[in-house]
């Protein structure tokens, strides 16, 4: 029983580790500009599927394969966001949502002709594949260096948005835009710097997380109602928030696949359901 | 003199922030009162509270005598409350005549009617264009909201508070933003209102509450200065001081 | 109608008029033109009441949703589920595939329709979602990932067999439609309906005249979710079959994608757009299935930055350069 639980607890701890990776860009893109960007998934997507060709297609170890689609990633996102989506931030919700639905399926299409409709077979490094042993019990290398660098990505940013003076202006316009702007925040270029960031995250977090959730065609829309689970649970703007949300939901739906397979999405969705109605902003969120 | 609209103790905060601060007020039949003060002193959140968009922390609210403090926004306009926005709430996308159509569609509480058609139902739009012919703007009838003139709308807003023909109105800068060439016409209207219904006007143009009030009320940070007559008003050292430089000249 | 005052205009703004009957035509004419693509034309018919459906919550009452599938794949198994286990008779198959959408339109619209904006849109997701996996699960009554099986149908009143040619069918799924069609008209140009645009247009308005609006657009959204599921039901009663595919977001994605081409919020998007994309798909995605995607990607992009108003909204705005020409 002790066994089970702690295996629930790490391979949960992992996916919700990747889970919020991937979200927190979206967090706080969404609640900086309001923008609605069901779109979210490409970049984790794209992050994904460059990390494994660098790797599997030219031999790139893994570390440099990963820091390259973050970089490559993140560069798409500011082309993106400055040609395209600046000109729909004042747009009604309908439009957002077609617009970036439009452009998932763009995606899509093209990974598929691209890459095939099949997941990518992925490659640990040596390094990191195996067992560890934690003296108590082993845990799959992998996934216990997915836990660390995560935390660890999760510290730095955490401490980058309280300490730095990025962070500040972000949580200043995120807060209130209009006073931020105010003040003399130049809210459009940050908003660009942080839909970089945001998408280079997600990125990182495809390619990490490659593993977990697999790399296929249908990545960005499948696993999308689980990015906006962990965003809206968490509370749109919230950077703790989505962590919480990414724990709930990556144990919990790990829980309910290990102890009730016949039913295991079931009882998830049916949680998110009831979180959102009771806290309809979210855990963190502003209501 | 019978009391249509009255508050008791209202209070409201936001945390450590207080909006509205233990207003006792009363609104008579036939009234015509002006609620006044500086800005940020919390009329438009006083009048939030009276019509329901913002439930109180403390106090009762009472129209027509029954205490509609629970009650939502919906049922206290079927009770005869109708209001102005300060900034025109309007269906910019449709007609001036439907505008004002859904309101008395509402008011006669056949807005849920799935059977009928809009266009049989004579009596309603009939009075709507009456309504339109009093203010003055029945040539803008089949025109959208959103091509008429700032001024224009700002008729069309209270048109449709007037289509829910309530014995209490809530006038919520009814001048602002509008040019004062234009202002005339909307001084006429709230002129001419029905000597039935009980109207307070929140304004800022110290002109037209002084012309039209009988009796004004001085809201400063959520709580009530003072009240009483014009005269008493304009003579009252401390109201001249918390407006210094905030007259209008007109 | 030029000369017509405003209030006359607003008067006679329901009068069918005779561009109305346009589809009606065309559609019996498929008929006899068309013989060998009745199969197609059945989906077609079906994929308009669906749009129509969606048309009311999405175009008039303004509620942005991506879950709309959930009430068409509610209506599906249903009727599926009732033709296996109780009876084959249609008629009844698509009152009980229109019953249970309600419910399930009314449940969840009691519980989501308190949200708004990004919440409320994931609800919808998160509900079809939730749908979905029941029915994967639920094997032993929904066939689960293989389908449901054993479908048959009875013939219409027992009089009209389904036949191999979808003649039948064809009729079938006309004649429930314009049924369908005649109430959805009906109900725009009710005050019901015209409420319904108030509430999207400016819903602090409609609260400030009294308007019950969260009834309304409760009543609205089971409505449309019986409208739906009677979609559903037709399908399942016409193809014999149910699958998984009925409750995707692809298929919520797909029929969204549908009215916008054709113009949300006018009634005749559904027409337009439907017939449009399903022959379209038909055609091309034959060609190259792989590549449909992106170009409904592109026309999905291209529509919102260019074509709010879909094809007919396109079509106003050359009506209305023609005029100004005159």
């Amino acid at each position: 029983m002790l066994e089970a639980t702690v295996s629930i607890l790490f391979l949960g701890l992992a996916y919700a580790m990747i889970l919020y990776i991937i979200s927190v860009g979206l967090s706080v893109t969404m609640g900086l500009m309001g923008f609605v960007n069901l779109a979210h998934g490409v970049f984790a997507m794209a992050g994904g599927y460059i990390t494994v060709t660098l790797m599997n297609r030219y031999g790139v170890p893994f570390g440099v394969a990963l820091l390259l689609a973050f970089i490559a990633v993140a560069f798409l996102g500011v082309v993106l966001e400055r040609s395209l989506y600046a000109r729909l931030y004042g747009a009604g919700e309908l439009e957002q949502v077609l617009f970036t639905i439009g452009l998932v399926f763009m995606a899509v299409a093209i990974v598929r002709k691209l890459w095939g409709p099949l997941p990518q077979p992925i490659t640990l490094p040596a390094a990191l594949s195996g067992q560890i042993n934690l003296g108590f019990r082993t845990f799959p290398t992998y996934r216990s260096f997915l836990i660390a660098f995560s935390l660890t990505l999760t510290v730095l940013l955490w401490l980058g948005i309280e300490r730095t003076n990025f962070g500040a202006r972000l949580r200043a316009a995120v807060d209130n835009r209009r006073m931020a702007e105010s003040l003399g925040i130049n809210t459009s270029r940050l908003f660009t710097l942080s839909f970089a960031l945001g998408s280079g995250l997600a990125a990182l977090g495809g390619g990490l997380g490659a593993d977990i959730l697999a790399l296929y065609p249908g990545y960005a829309m499948e696993y999308l109602v689980y990015f906006l689970m962990v965003v809206a649970v968490g509370g749109l703007g919230s950077i703790r928030g989505p962590f919480v949300a990414a724990l709930l939901l990556g144990i919990g739906d790990t829980a309910c696949k290990y102890l009730v397979p016949q039913l295991g999405a079931f009882f998830i969705y049916l949680a998110m359901i009831g979180l959102l109605l009771w806290r309809p902003a979210g855990l963190f969120g502003r209501a | 003199m019978t009391t249509v609209l009255e508050t008791v103790g209202l209070a409201k905060q936001f945390g450590g922030l207080v909006v509205a601060n233990n207003i006792d007020f009363r609104l008579d039949a036939g009234a015509r009162h002006a609620l006044i003060g500086p800005n940020g002193a919390g009329k438009t959140t006083f009048v939030n509270l009276i019509t329901g968009r913002l439930s109180p922390s403390a106090g009762r609210i009472l129209l027509n005598g029954g205490d509609i403090t629970a009650l939502r926004q919906e049922e206290r306009v079927r009770r005869g409350l109708g209001r102005t926005f300060q900034i025109n709430t309007l269906f910019k996308g449709l007609s001036v005549l439907e505008n004002v159509c859904l309101a008395i569609g509402e008011h006669a509480g056949l807005g849920g009617q799935m059977f009928r058609l809009v266009g049989t139902r004579r009596s309603v739009v009939a009075q709507a264009f009456a309504l339109l012919e009093r203010l003055g703007i029945p040539d803008d009838a089949g025109r959208l909201v959103k091509e008429l003139p700032y001024g224009k709308q700002r008729l069309v807003e209270i048109a449709i508070a007037l289509g829910l023909d309530p014995s209490v109105l809530l006038l919520d800068e009814p001048a602002a933003g509008v040019p004062s060439a234009e202002n005339r016409v909307i001084l006429d209207v709230i002129a001419q209102l029905p000597a039935s219904v009980a109207v307070l006007i929140i304004e800022h143009d110290m002109e037209l509450v002084f012309r039209f009030a009988q009796r004004i009320t001085v809201l400063v940070q959520g709580a009530i200065l003072m009240e009483g007559t014009p005269a008493e008003i304009a003579a009252d050292a401390r109201v001249r001081e918390v407006y210094l430089g905030e007259r209008h000249h007109d | 109608m030029a000369g017509a005052s405003p209030v006359e205009q607003f008067i006679r703004a329901h009068r069918l008029r005779l561009i109305e009957l346009l589809p009606w035509i065309v559609a019996v004419l498929d008929y006899f033109a068309f013989g060998d693509y009745l199969p197609l034309g059945s989906q077609i018919l079906i994929m308009i009441l669906f749009a129509l459906s969606l048309d009311l919550v999405l175009g008039y009452a303004g509620i942005v949703t991506l879950g709309h599938a959930a009430f068409f794949g509610a209506g599906a198994y249903a009727a599926g589920i009732y033709s296996v286990h109780v009876s084959g008779e249609p008629l009844s198959g698509l009152l009980v595939g229109a019953l249970a959408a309600a419910v399930v339109g009314l449940v969840s619209g009691a519980v989501i329709l308190r949200t708004t904006g990004l919440t409320l849109l994931m609800l919808t997701l998160a509900i079809t979602s939730l749908l979905s996996a029941a029915a994967n699960d639920a094997g032993f009554i929904t066939g689960g990932n293989d389908g449901l099986q054993g479908v048959a149908i009875s013939p219409i009143l027992g009089m009209f067999d389904f036949d191999m040619f979808g003649r039948t069918a064809y009729l079938y799924c006309l004649a429930v439609l314009f049924v369908a069609w005649l109430f959805v008209r009906r109900l725009v140009h009710s005050p019901f309906g015209r409420s319904l645009v108030g509430i999207r247009e400016n819903v602090v308005r409609m609260n400030a005249i009294g308007a019950p609006v969260r009834r309304r657009l409760l009543t609205v959204y089971t409505i449309s979710a019986a409208l739906a599921g009677v979609a559903g039901g037709l399908l399942t009663q016409t193809t014999q079959f149910v699958g998984l595919t009925v409750l995707s977001f692809e298929r919520s994605g797909a029929i969204v994608i549908m009215l916008v081409l054709g113009g949300v919020g006018r009634l005749y998007g559904a027409f337009v757009g439907a017939t449009l994309y399903m022959i379209a798909q038909d055609q091309l995605a034959e060609m190259d299935p792989i590549f449909w995607d992106f170009w409904i990607g592109l026309l999905l992009v291209l529509i919102v930055l260019f074509a709010r108003g879909g094809i007919l909204g396109l079509a106003d705005q050359v009506l209305l350069l023609i005029r100004r020409r005159r």
